[in-house]
């Protein structure tokens, strides 16, 4: 047993992908002209009133029922204060004692093995906007474009105990905001953020360590990473019988290292208090029951849905349902060919393979799922062969067309007349007497060489298995003239 | 122009249909009146006068074209509050620290006057952020009482009330957080009122205490009032706490009613609000104001509000608490004022601060600020929100067993002199004493002249009705204004 134990808990905040902002009719595009995209009420102009964006509530309400929440009926939006150049109205709008969905949690898979993460607590909250040092003229510049995208920030209990498995929750997370279709969940350009919270404590010990949070967690390997660091930098200090001390730390990726940012005593009182901007929102039976006919499947049900309908083991499951769109390309493609087991090696190895190789993903891959079937249709009915296929998937990923088009263009029909393939057999024993001898000595490699042979006379087009049985039967003999009738 | 400028709203309509005079006459006429009379009464911040003149020549054709069919206020000059936004005219608050800003948009009360056909003449003085009862708290210094000029005119929408008591404009917007539309128009012997909370839409409007705050306005009689209230009216899609209930004609409904109207109307007396230190004379009207309500037919009643002595401290909990927060906006980034002393992002926040805003509202944000701080919040200001509760169900149990409208004082004093409260803010505070209960029950109040006191010195009362009562106020206001006929106007001064 170790002798210490790590406890973590994470705070995640997910951009929701709306067109405009929580509480302003401006646009949530990124990428775009600095401070283009604002208005009287992203500004925190005199005057101005939030509105609230129905969608968002839709989406957290999605995303609360998908992570198995109560959603509450009366949730109310208050003000966070802290002075920033990047808050324009001096208060952040967020959700403090009331929040819209509580005590929920989802299942994590760890090296084989089950876990249940419990989350505490789902809230909607409008973003800030982005501070810009500029060295050059020792100003500071501020762009409000992304100021009032709304976020999502999703509370987990310290319910885990590894930096494994936070990464396995971060992922998880990511792939049920993906499926809904409410993040797009991309770490490194922010649209999915994570703070983590990380003690130690003395295995066997009920009381909690001190609580260090690390911010700056900007990819899933960092995550990990930091957490990794941390728990051994706070596991040293305990081990030396020193103090942890509580604060905020940054992961440092290039050191490889967490570092102090600001401790404890400096934390700021936000003087939180209800909006009275914004009715308390109130969302009734009938909008929860609406939306939670409105889910899609979500990626442990279409996991499970997958190895029972498909038989499919744990690894196959897992790699066709890591994406919305891959599950649904898989369940296409099976529903025109039956062959779950030959369309799944397909799809994780050749398929992407490819897209891995030109820096594409499934939503541009150029191979359509009703190709893919027919390729593997092609294979099934010995038309063409498993190597063929390779060529004629090239080709499909290339040009998008359809495999049969391929092979009978290209005459890359398999050939599987027993009669053809002896006769080229007969022509080749008769041309290369050393390797047959050597053959015949027991020398029972060579057989590779002669499938070589047969193969590149027929450009690779004939049936391997036909090839290697025919070539057994007649490398064993002196050459008899084939009769199909003396069997 | 002295003729013009006195007329009421429907004449100044009528005249311009049978073109007795035209709209930019009318618009040069009251302009006429602000350059004479500004200097003095320090009523106004900003003139527009091109704009207006521009506005008033639009008038001129749409009502050459649509005549009677064209918008009420058509041609009729309004005067704004300077807390309200103005698309591309300068909106100070009366504060330093919104130096220079002008807004890209109107405030939708402003934009429903607009295409009321209403000619924007200016922007009125007020206390900074309206936060003050005497109008003495403005950085464009204090505005002047047309009943005596030693006095202030109440505050914090002064420059609206003494706009229309002098003639300056027949109309004008005010807001209302705890009787600064109410008392100022008290104080100066006009008609003013705050609506029910959420009638008609703050967006625009520079957020003091938003759950207290509404806009209202002035005029010089009860229909006029009327008319504009009705105009200013209705749900906004940009103020979530703007309600989706109809607006009836006010004044359609002042017009139609019977002269026997007020007969069995109850009028609920608190006796809470007759409390000692108040002006005897002002008690005295007050009583005599009962009299001329019971002679029309109505029948009065005394009742109880329990809770009335701790509103005072409850609003100067929850309104600081507010204000803290909204004017955290103020801090010198985007807009408005920058001190350029500063080394650090921390003292640019602090010195923009410091230097921008005036005393009193600094003293709010404090409060405010430590109101709200962790370990206090549950002793006051979720102390004052369950305060605030049982008043609230002070006036409902009024208004379900009681009575249909309550009368009181609205300001325990007359017009008090310029500098004589302005050092002790708890005697300030003691102002709005009538009137910020109205404000936490987020009911409607209408304040109109009852009588002079032996200074000369208008004094006022308050008609307070359920939320979304205003039709019966405005009837009743009218049915006593005709019994009364106090005339609102000072224009023999200047």
């Amino acid at each position: 047993m170790e002798k210490y134990e790590a406890v973590i808990g994470l705070e995640v905040h997910a951009q929701l992908l709306t067109d405009s902002k929580i509480f302003a009719t401006s646009s949530t595009a990124a990428g775009k002209e600095p401070n283009t995209l604002t208005d009287p009420v992203t500004l925190g102009l005199p005057g101005c009133l939030p509105v609230l964006n129905k969608r968002a509530v839709d989406f957290a309400i999605k995303l609360g029922l998908a992570t198995n929440c109560e959603i509450q009926r009366v949730s109310v939006f208050a003000r966070k204060h802290y002075f920033y150049p990047d808050l324009p109205k001096g208060y952040q709008i967020s959700q403090y004692d009331k929040p819209l969905c509580t005590r929920g949690g989802i299942d994590i898979r760890v090296g084989g093995q089950k876990k249940h993460i419990g989350i505490t607590r789902i809230h909607l909250e409008e973003d800030a906007g982005k501070n810009i040092h500029s060295d050059a003229a020792a100003v500071s510049l501020v762009d409000l474009n992304r100021a009032g995208v709304p976020l999502v920030e999703i509370v987990s209990e310290p319910d885990m105990r590894t930096a494994q498995e936070a990464g396995a929750y971060m992922r998880q997370l990511r792939q049920i905001l993906r499926y809904l279709g409410i993040c797009d969940g991309n770490m490194e350009e922010g649209s999915l953020r994570c703070d983590a919270n990380v003690s130690v404590r003395p295995a066997g010990e009920a009381k909690l360590g001190t609580k260090v949070e690390i911010k700056n967690l900007n990819s899933f390997r960092f995550v990990e990473k930091a957490l990794d660091y941390e728990i051994s930098r706070q596991t040293a200090l305990l081990d030396q019988a020193k103090e942890i001390v509580q604060e905020t730390r940054l992961w440092d990726d290039q050191k490889g290292a967490t570092r102090s940012m600001r401790s404890k005593e400096y934390a700021e009182d936000y003087r939180y208090f209800p909006d009275p901007d914004l009715l308390p929102l109130v969302v009734g039976h009938d909008w929860v029951e609406k939306t939670r006919e409105g889910l899609p499947e979500l990626p442990h049900q279409v996991f499970l849905r997958f190895k029972q309908m498909y038989g499919l083991d744990d690894y196959y499951a897992e790699l066709l349902t890591e994406e919305k769109i891959t599950a649904h390309y898989y369940d296409q493609a099976v529903a025109i060919h039956h062959s779950p087991a030959s369309i799944a090696n397909w799809i994780t190895t050749e398929l992407f393979g490819r897209l891995n190789k030109e820096g594409l993903d499934m939503s541009r891959c150029p191979v359509s799922p009703e190709n893919l079937a027919a390729l593997v249709t092609l294979i099934d009915e010995d038309v063409i062969s498993g190597k063929i296929a390779k060529t004629v998937f090239d080709e499909m990923f290339q040009t998008g067309a359809s495999p049969k088009a391929i092979v009978e263009a290209r005459k890359l029909k398999q050939i599987s007349d027993p009669a053809v393939i002896i006769e080229l057999i007969d022509e080749i024993i008769k041309n290369n007497p050393k390797q047959v001898e050597e053959y015949r000595q027991g020398k029972t490699k060579m057989l590779g060489f002669f499938v070589g042979q047969v193969m590149k006379e027929t450009e690779g087009k004939a049936n391997p298995a036909l090839v290697n049985s025919l070539l057994e039967e007649r490398l064993k003999g002196p050459v008899a003239k084939y009769s199909p009738c003396c069997e | 122009m002295e003729r013009l400028i006195s007329l009421s709203v429907s004449e100044m309509r009528n005249g311009l249909l049978q073109k007795d005079f035209s709209a930019v006459e009318l618009t040069q006429a009251h302009l006429q009146r602000i350059r004479k009379t500004n200097e003095e009464f320090n009523s106004f911040i900003s003139i527009c006068e091109d704009a207006a003149l521009a506005q008033a020549a639009a008038a001129e054709t749409v009502l050459a074209a649509e005549q009677g069919a064209s918008p009420a206020l058509t041609g009729i000059p309004v005067a704004i509050k300077d807390l309200l936004l103005t698309k591309g005219i300068e909106t100070t608050c009366a504060s330093k620290i919104l130096t220079g800003f002008i807004p890209p948009y109107d405030c939708t009360a402003v934009a429903k006057l607009k295409e009321a056909g209403a000619v924007i003449i200016g922007k009125t003085n007020l206390d900074e952020f309206a936060m003050g009862s005497s109008n003495e708290y403005s950085a464009y210094g204090p505005v002047r009482n047309p009943w005596n000029k030693s006095c202030v005119p109440g505050g914090s929408s002064g420059g609206s009330a003494v706009a229309v008591c002098l003639g300056q404009s027949p109309l004008s917007l005010g807001t209302d957080t705890g009787g600064s539309i109410r008392q100022p128009a008290s104080l100066t012997g006009v008609c003013g009122m705050k609506p029910t909370y959420g009638r008609v839409s703050r967006y625009g409007a520079v957020a003091y205490a938003s759950s207290l705050d509404q806009i209202g306005g002035f005029a010089r009689s009860i229909e006029d009032l009327a008319l504009l209230i009705r105009t200013i009216s209705g749900k906004d899609p940009n103020d979530s706490t703007s309600m989706e209930v109809d607006v009836p004609d006010y004044l359609a409904e002042v017009r139609t009613a019977s002269k026997t109207q007020l007969q069995g109307l109850r009028i609920g007396v608190p006796k809470e609000y007759f409390i000692p230190g108040m002006q005897e004379e002002v008690e005295k009207s007050c009583l005599a104001s009962l009299d001329v309500f019971r002679h029309l037919g109505a029948e009065i009643v005394e009742i109880s509000l329990p809770h009335t002595e701790y509103a005072l401290a409850a609003y100067y909990i929850i309104t600081p608490a507010e204000a803290s927060s909204n004017l955290a906006r103020y801090d010198g980034v985007r807009y408005g004022f920058r001190s350029q002393d500063h080394d650090s992002l921390a003292e640019m926040f602090e010195r923009t601060r410091a230097q921008g805003f005036g005393a009193e509202v600094k003293r709010r944000i404090m409060i405010g600020s430590y109101v709200l701080s962790a370990g206090y919040y549950d002793a006051y200001y979720l102390k004052a929100q369950q305060v605030r509760t049982l008043i609230i169900n002070d006036f409902k149990q009024a208004f379900a067993n009681h009575c249909d409208v309550i009368l009181t004082p609205v300001s325990p004093t007359t017009a008090f002199k310029i500098g004589e409260k302005a050092d002790s803010p708890l005697t300030m505070y003691l102002a709005d004493i009538f009137t910020v209960p109205i404000n936490l029950a987020g009911l409607p109040g209408l304040s109109l002249p009852c009588g002079l006191d032996s200074a000369g010195l208008p004094v006022g009362i308050q008609l307070v009705g359920p939320p979304f009562a205003e039709p019966r106020l405005f009837i009743a206001a009218a049915a006593f204004a005709r019994e009364v006929a106090f005339d609102s106007r000072k224009m023999a001064l200047s």
